[in-house]
C-alpha cells in the first residue's frame, strides 16, 4: 500500500483514537509531529494520521496490542503516551531493568537469562511463582538490539537488503521480501508474477523447515525422541532445498528488489520428503502421553488473543482467521489454504502447524510457475510518500513501513515482526502453570528475539 | 509403539559420513577465488558494491566481513573474483582471513597441552550476542542425527560451567556485552572462544554500528574464526575438527 504523505486522512486526536480501534493495528509511527497508525481492516490496509506535541493519551489502556509500538515511539522520539501502563524501556537496557512484583510470604522470584541454557538468542524471563505455579511472567527484552531501524533511515544503500535478511535471520525471506515488495511500491513497479511466485515457493520453504523444526522441537520438549530425531534432519532437508534453489540454506541473496535474483526451473519434487514429514509428526500428535502433556498447557483465549493483537500461527491456534496471504491476497497468484485450531493451547499451536505445513506442501506440489522476466529495474523512489507492506512469514504477519523524505530517501523505516505482539501472549500463557511446563510454552510460541529488539 | 518402532526403520539411518565427499548445494557459494592477475589497475567496481566493506581492489577480500552475497563477483568486468565451492575456511587468527590470491591458510590444531585436555572431549557453551539466529540454528543442526556432533566428543552444553570454551554468534550488542563476559568468566581455565559467522568476526551487516562490539574480537581472545552469513554446517564442523586436531593439513 503506498500513499502521498499530503494525502494521508488527518483526524483530531479524540477521532484518531477510535478509528485505530476499528481493524487490526500493524504499525505506529511518528513523522514530522505527526503520528500515523497502519490498520488492517477487511476493505485492506488504512492509514490515520493525528497531530501530536510531546505527549498524548495512551492507546494501551483500551488497545493493549500498542503497548510495545507505544515504548518504541517514547524511546526512541520521546513522544510521551501518557497512562501507558508500564512505560519501560524496549529495547535500551538500563539498570537491570524494573518488573513487577508480587509480595507474599510465599511468593518468590525466578531470574532466567538472558543467556539461556540452549543454543538460542538471549532474553530475560522474570517469573514470579508461588511455589511451582506461575503467578506472573515477565519478559524484557533488548539484547539483541543493533540499531536496524536507524541504519535504514537515509537508504536504500547497499546494506538495506542485508538489515532484512538479517532482522530475524530464520525468516529471511519473509523480511527480505517485505523490504523489496516496500521498495517496489515506492519505485511504482511490480514485480513479474513469476519472481513473485518464486518468492513465494522460497518463502513457504521457509515455513516448512521451520514448522517441522518446530514440531521437532515440541517433542524434544516432552522427551518424545524419535520424533525430535527425525524432525531435526528434515529441518535441515527443508533448508536444503532452499539452498538447492540459491546456494544459501536460509536463501539469502534469493529476494531482490525487483524480483529475484536466480530463476526456478521447476518445483522440487516434495513426495519423499512429505512421506518422512506426515511419518514423523503423525507418530507424535497419535501418542496419548504426548497429548497429555499438550492440551491444555499454555492456554490462551480468543478474547485474549485478539486484544493483545496476536498474528501467524499462535492466533490462528486460538480461532482466530488471521493470514496475511487471505487478508490481502496477491489476486494473480494462488495461495495456501487458511488453517485455524480451536482451544488455543500448545496442542492447538501444534495442529495449526501440522495443518500448515500439509497446507503448504499442497500448494507447492499444484504450483505451476507462471512466464515473466526474473527481475524488473527499480528506479528512483518516489519522495513524500508512505509505504507499507505485510508478508506473512511463518510465525505471521511481518511488517515494514517507510515514509520516504523529499529527496526520495527513507526518512523513517519501520520493521514490526509478529514476536512484537506475541512475546505478550507468551506471558499470559504462562500464568496458572507450572513453572517447569515453561520450556513447552516458549517452544509453542518459538517467538525471534533479535526480530523484536532489531 | 508398534507404529514408532516402524516409522523409526522406515526414517533409516541418516548420520553422514565422516569420510564422504562433502554434500552442498548446486548454487553454494564458498570460499572466493582472487584472480589478481586480471584485476585492472584504477578500477574499484568491486568495492563500491559490497556492503561490508570487505573488498578492495587489487583485488583483497576479508573473509571475515564478507556476507558471501557474491555481489562483487557480478560487478567485477574481469572476473577476477569469484565464489568456489570449497566449505572448508575456518582460520585461527583474524589476519589469516584477508586473502590476497594465496592459498588460505586453515586453522591449525591446538598445541599440545590443549589438545590433551580438548581434543577427545570438548565442551562448548554458546552465546549469542545480537545473532540473528541464523548461525545460532546451524551451531544447532551440528547435534541432529545428520552431522552428530557427538561423535567428535564435541557437545553444546547449557552451563558455561561445564564449559571449556565459548561459541559466540552475533556482533556482540553493547547490550549483550556484559552478559557476555560474564559468561567467559565462569568457564573455567584454560579456555577457547570461538567467533562464528561474519556477525561474530567482523561485525557483519552491523559493522560500525554504534549499538555493537563489531565481533567478539575487540574484547575477548579467539582461538577460531569461522566466516560466513551463516556458515554452513559443514564448515563449523570441519572448523572444530581443525582445533582439535582431527583433520589433517589442507
Amino acid at each position: 500500500m503506498i500513499v502521498k504523505l499530503s494525502e494521508i486522512p488527518r483526524l483530531d486526536m479524540h477521532e484518531w483514537r477510535g478509528t485505530c480501534r476499528h481493524g487490526r493495528l500493524a504499525a505506529l509511527t511518528l513523522w514530522q509531529g505527526e503520528l500515523l497508525a497502519v490498520l488492517v481492516r477487511p476493505e485492506g490496509l488504512v492509514v490515520r494520521a493525528t497531530r501530536v506535541e510531546e505527549e498524548y493519551p495512551s492507546l494501551t489502556p483500551d488497545l493493549p496490542s500498542a503497548q510495545a509500538l507505544e515504548r518504541a515511539l517514547f524511546e526512541e522520539h520521546g513522544l510521551r503516551p501518557v497512562g501507558h501502563p508500564w512505560l519501560k524501556p524496549l529495547r535500551r537496557l538500563r539498570d537491570g531493568g524494573q518488573f513487577y512484583r508480587v509480595r507474599g510470604p510465599q511468593v518468590h522470584e525466578v531470574a532466567v537469562g538472558p543467556v539461556h541454557a540452549g543454543v538460542i538468542e538471549p532474553g530475560h524471563f522474570r517469573f514470579q511463582c508461588n511455589g511451582e505455579h506461575v503467578l506472573h511472567l515477565e519478559i524484557a527484552l533488548g539484547y539483541q538490539h543493533r540499531g536496524v531501524e536507524r541504519a535504514l533511515v537515509g537508504g536504500p544503500s547497499r546494506r538495506s537488503i542485508h538489515y532484512a535478511e538479517t532482522a530475524a535471520g530464520d525468516s529471511s525471506i519473509a523480511h527480505a521480501t517485505c523490504y523489496s515488495e516496500l521498495c517496489e511500491e515506492l519505485a511504482g513497479v511490480q514485480a513479474s508474477r513469476r519472481a513473485r511466485a518464486v518468492r513465494m515457493v522460497a518463502l513457504e520453504l521457509e515455513r516448512l523447515a521451520n514448522h517441522v523444526g518446530d514440531l521437532g522441537a515440541l517433542a524434544g520438549d516432552v522427551a518424545f525422541l524419535p520424533t525430535a530425531s527425525w524432525c531435526g534432519r528434515l529441518r535441515g532437508a527443508y533448508l536444503n532445498l532452499t539452498a538447492e534453489l540459491c546456494g544459501n540454506r536460509f536463501g539469502r541473496g534469493l529476494v531482490r528488489s525487483g524480483g529475484v535474483s536466480v530463476d526456478l526451473e521447476r518445483i522440487p519434487a516434495l513426495d519423499t520428503i512429505r512421506r518422512d514429514t506426515q511419518g514423523a509428526v503423525e507418530v507424535l500428535l497419535a501418542n496419548s502421553w504426548v497429548r497429555a502433556r499438550f492440551e491444555d498447557t499454555g492456554r490462551l483465549s480468543l478474547e485474549t488473543a485478539r486484544e493483545l493483537g496476536l498474528v501467524g500461527p499462535a492466533a490462528r491456534a486460538c480461532g482466530l482467521p488471521l493470514d496475511v496471504r487471505h487478508e490481502l491476497p496477491q489476486e494473480d497468484l494462488p495461495r495456501p489454504a487458511l488453517c485455524t485450531a480451536e482451544g488455543g493451547d500448545v496442542m492447538a499451536r501444534a495442529l495449526v502447524r501440522w495443518q500448515e505445513v500439509q497446507a503448504s506442501l499442497d500448494f507447492l506440489q499444484q504450483l505451476e510457475l507462471p512466464s515473466g522476466e526474473l527481475s524488473r529495474e527499480v528506479g528512483a523512489l518516489a519522495p513524500a510518500h508512505l509505504a507499507v507492506c505485510l508478508v506473512e512469514g511463518w510465525r505471521g504477519a511481518v511488517c515494514h513501513l517507510a515514509v520516504t523524505d523529499d529527496e526520495g530517501r527513507f526518512g523513517r523505516y519501520q520493521i514490526v515482526d509478529p514476536s512484537m505482539f506475541n512475546w505478550p501472549g507468551l506471558a499470559l500463557a504462562m500464568r496458572g502453570q507450572e513453572i517447569s511446563d515453561f520450556p513447552l510454552c516458549n517452544k509453542s510460541f518459538n517467538l525471534s528475539y533479535c526480530g523484536h529488539d532489531l | 509403539m508398534l507404529k514408532i518402532l516402524t516409522e523409526r526403520f522406515r526414517q533409516g539411518h541418516r548420520t553422514l559420513s565422516d569420510q564422504a565427499p562433502p554434500s552442498l548445494p548446486s548454487g553454494y557459494q564458498g570460499l572466493p577465488v582472487l584472480s589478481s592477475e586480471r584485476c585492472e589497475e584504477g578500477c574499484t567496481s568491486c568495492a563500491e558494491v559490497c556492503p561490508t566493506g570487505a573488498v578492495s581492489p587489487g583485488p583483497l577480500l576479508d573473509l571475515g566481513a564478507c556476507l558471501f552475497c557474491g555481489e562483487c563477483a557480478r560487478a567485477c568486468p574481469e572476473g577476477a573474483i569469484s565464489f568456489g565451492k570449497d566449505h572448508r575456511m575456518a582460520v585461527r587468527s583474524r589476519s589469516d582471513l584477508v586473502l590476497t590470491g594465496q592459498e588460505l591458510k586453515l586453522a591449525e590444531a591446538l598445541e599440545a597441552r590443549s589438545r590433551q585436555l580438548f581434543g577427545r572431549s570438548l565442551k562448548l557453551r554458546q552465546v549469542s550476542a545480537g545473532g540473528c539466529n541464523a548461525c545460532e540454528a546451524e551451531i544447532n543442526v551440528l547435534s541432529t542425527v545428520v552431522f552428530d556432533l557427538g561423535r567428535f566428543g564435541v557437545q553444546v552444553v547449557a552451563s558455561p560451567r561445564h564449559a571449556d570454551g565459548l561459541i559466540v554468534t552475533g556482533p556482540v550488542s553493547q547490550n549483550m556485552r556484559e552478559a557476555l563476559l560474564k559468561t567467559y568468566q565462569a568457564v573455567p581455565e584454560p579456555r577457547l572462544v570461538i567467533a562464528v559467522g561474519a556477525c561474530a568476526t567482523a561485525g557483519g551487516p552491523y559493522r560500525d554500528h554504534p549499538e555493537v562490539e563489531s565481533g567478539v574480537g575487540g574484547i575477548l581472545p579467539v582461538d577460531l574464526f569461522i566466516p560466513g552469513c551463516p556458515p554452513h554446517p559443514l564448515t563449523i564442523l570441519d572448523g572444530l575438527l581443525r582445533l582439535l586436531g582431527r583433520r589433517g593439513v589442507g
